[in-house]
């Protein structure tokens, strides 16, 4: 098959999706498709239409990539794609569109309240913020909405970092979300699809070596953050960690594979967001958890592939 | 690598594999980011990048032949690990330029001039010693540092460049923890990243201290004949008279970057040491290359390429500096570099221009966010400009945005908190004129802010 990896763009993530297109190009080749890497830029419509490939591998992230506007271009030139389609990818972009639906269906997700940039500027929110802080509690996490990494996610440890926190916040996104902070472990679980429907595979636990945040940096980072998988969990708290990235997925709509990261306070399980397409690198998340599951990169890579094709257009 | 089966479990285990030394060099959110910058939509006031367009290509093609005509053999061959004595000639005529009188003993080729700075850190430091540096410090000096696993200490800067007052306490601090630095490093001219220049009084106090204490100061002069303004300074190779003070140089801001020859003048002592450390790093510098200078410097006027170069950095930094003062909000200050290619800008605290620089690359432009210039976290809220890798109308439409995306933070905070916005900058200049210690304007002191 002729396959277009879709890599590159320009998101702050870019040099993570090279890592991961650079990876899946390397899987594709092993199982004899005929590759098209595609940077995606001003060019991608028209590259798109003169390739014509059979379907599209979609491994870019964040802005443009993840958030449903490549996935709709693709939608309208007739490319079946990988992973989710628009509006799942749209829900797991924004943080307050995904948690909204978590609460909705009832999947345990820390507290939050969510304003745009204009509330602060056009109706006063400011005025709002005490009653924020007495509910979430101090320290509370401020994150853009959508920022698919851990850039621009600040802690604030007292009212008086509010505003900078918010400032610094508001550089990646014109929304932002204050969120209860959860201390505990950082779990991810991801979400493939298949013949009988999603499966949960293996729960990862991703271990911070020396910073006091698992951030952007560590995610990234070998030697930075230590992932293990299958994470040393109860039986049942693995268990409730599967069935609920299950549940987020179906909340959410998403097809292909999918990552849910959760929190986990002693045995209660959180959903912090669910990324549409995590990174596919050599140190990510979800391929070390396919092989976990007995599912190497290449069948992984396959299996996504086929599912791709196998759904046709809407 | 790219048939091999790799997967994050063997990833993991080569990470138990690399060095210690290799921890303090990653700072991928800030490559990631930088990756970014390097888009073509997005005008780059990030890079430290010479203008190399004005270079006649064919003066290079000429030059190249007639490199390939006359030293054929010698130029596709090893060379001598200290560089070709032709070279060093022309290395004393640029050193003699800039005020040193030295031999061609006493020089060294290198490659690059930031190779000095790996030399000297390779021939002085053990894991943890101490190196004391300006605050803030030349970004690309940093990795370095760390990859020795050196404890820098940071000294800051004001108008008149390393407060060597401060400079006093520090040594008097680290010698009551039974500590001594192996050597001072110090950009005099137009520093990288401050933009400020280090005063003649300083020049003289930092190298009587230098004597004093038996510390080596590494003198890195990458941009001393970039001058637009103002007389030249000596440098502190000429006035400690070549005891403890290794001099770096380059042909990099002169002639050409992508050559990668600089050198380094020490005392010969020291020259053997960073002798040895060149035979392990790479053997010689690109003998190819040198060629390339000595027929530049016998065939060319240097001189008038260098003042073609001077003009046009003269009006970049200019458009810059009216720019920041047309596009800035009043809470924003930068220093006014006599020359060099950098100006250095201070927003207020509640800004991070780490994440500005996210806001800012919506907007497709670019700078250098502070914290790369410090190893202490300090630097959050300071961003470096550089103004010779673009032309002059990027350059205003760059700060323009800049502007812009600072503005709105401004106002934002002023929302959330009720903070008035900072009087006009006419008004606040009238009203706070400038002192003797700032004599280069209304920049620094580059103060002290608390690590966030």
């Amino acid at each position: 098959m002729k396959v277009a990896v879709l890599k590159g763009g320009s998101s702050l993530e870019r040099p993570v999706s090279l890592r991961s297109g650079a990876r899946v190009e390397d899987a594709l080749a092993r199982l004899g498709h005929d590759i098209v890497a595609i940077d995606v830029g001003p060019d991608f419509v028209d590259r798109l239409v003169a390739e014509r490939p059979d379907v599209a591998f979609v491994a870019l992230h964040g802005r443009g990539g993840e958030d449903g506007t490549v996935q709709e271009l693709l939608e309208l030139v007739g490319v079946p794609y990988t992973a989710s389609r628009p509006s799942a990818c749209f829900r797991c972009m924004d943080k307050v569109v995904a948690k909204h639906a978590l609460r909705d269906a009832g999947i345990p997700t820390p507290d939050f309240y969510a304003f745009s940039q204009a509330a602060f500027e056009d109706l006063g929110a400011g005025r709002a913020l005490p009653a924020i802080e007495e509910r979430l509690d101090f320290p509370l996490v401020v994150k853009p909405a959508a920022q698919g990494s851990a850039l621009g996610i600040k802690f604030a440890r007292t009212a008086a970092d509010v505003p900078s926190a918010l400032v610094a916040a508001f550089s990646y996104d014109t929304k932002v979300m204050f969120e209860r902070y959860v201390p505990g472990r950082d779990l991810a679980v991801a979400v493939l699809d298949g013949p009988e429907g999603p499966e949960a595979l293996p729960v990862v636990e991703a271990i911070p070596t020396e910073e006091d945040f698992y951030d952007f940096e560590a995610r990234y980072e070998i030697g930075r953050t230590r992932f293990v998988c299958p994470a040393e969990l109860p039986p049942e708290v693995t268990l409730r960690a599967q069935e609920l990235a299950l549940a987020t997925w179906r909340a959410l709509g998403c097809s292909g594979f999918a990552r849910v990261d959760l929190l986990a306070e002693g045995d209660e399980l959180t959903v912090i967001e669910a990324n549409a397409i995590p990174g596919l690198t050599d140190t990510s998340l979800v391929p070390l958890a396919a092989e976990a599951a007995g599912i190497p990169f290449d069948a992984f890579v396959a299996r996504v592939l086929d599912l791709a094709v196998a759904r046709a257009p809407a | 690598m790219g048939t091999q089966r790799t997967s994050a479990h063997e990833i993991e285990r080569y990470g138990g594999l690399f060095a210690r030394r290799t921890r303090g060099m990653t700072s991928s959110a800030m490559r990631d980011m930088m990756a970014v910058t390097a888009r073509p939509e997005v005008i780059s006031l990030a890079t430290g990048l010479p203008d190399t367009t004005t270079f006649p290509a064919e003066d290079f093609a000429a030059l190249m032949s007639r490199v390939a005509v006359d030293s054929s053999a010698a130029a596709l061959q090893y060379g001598p690990t200290d560089g070709l004595e032709d070279v060093r000639r022309c290395i004393v005529e640029v050193m003699a330029a800039e005020g040193a009188a030295v031999e061609t003993d006493d020089l060294m080729v290198t490659t690059g001039g930031q190779q000095v700075i790996d030399l000297v850190c390779r021939a002085f430091l053990d894991p943890g010693d101490v190196v004391v540096a300006e605050a803030p410090t030349y970004p690309g000096a940093v990795p370095c540092f760390t990859s020795y696993q050196a404890d820098v200490v940071q000294v800051e800067m004001d108008g008149a460049g390393m407060r060597i007052d401060v400079l006093r306490t520090t040594l008097d601090r680290l010698r009551a923890e039974g500590r001594k630095p192996k050597f001072i490093y110090t950009i005099p001219n137009f520093q990288n990243p401050g933009g400020v220049t280090m005063s003649l009084e300083r020049r003289r106090e930092l190298v009587r201290i230098a004597a004093e204490h038996e510390i080596v100061v590494l003198e890195d002069n990458p941009y001393g004949l970039l001058r637009y303004e103002g007389e030249p300074l000596p440098t502190l190779l000429s006035l400690d008279g070549g005891r403890y003070v290794v001099y770096a140089g380059t042909f990099s801001k002169i002639l050409s970057a992508g050559l990668r020859i600089g050198w380094a003048a020490a005392p010969r002592p020291i020259l053997e040491k960073l002798n040895l450390g060149k035979q392990a790093a790479d053997l010689c510098s690109s003998p190819l290359n040198q060629y390339f200078v000595v027929a530049y410097f016998a065939h060319r006027d240097w001189r008038a390429y260098l003042s073609t170069l001077r003009a046009i950095y003269r009006r970049r930094r200019d458009t810059m500096l009216a720019a920041l003062d047309e596009f800035l909000p009043p809470e924003a200050s930068w220093t006014r570099p006599e020359g060099g290619l950098f100006i250095w800008a201070r927003l207020p605290d509640y800004i991070d221009t780490s994440d500005l620089l996210a806001r800012a690359l919506r907007e497709h432009v670019a700078f250098v966010p502070g914290r790369a210039a410090y190893l202490d976290g300090r630097g959050g809220s300071e961003m470096r400009l550089n103004f010779s890798g673009v032309g002059e109308d990027e350059i205003r439409e760059g700060v323009r945005r800049i502007g812009k995306v600072v503005s709105e933070q401004v106002a934002l905070y002023g929302t959330l908190t009720g903070a008035k916005p900072a009087a006009p900058r006419d008004a606040r200049a009238s009203a706070s004129p400038r002192t003797a210690d700032e004599p280069q304007g209304r920049v620094l002191p580059l103060r002290r802010r608390e690590a966030s």
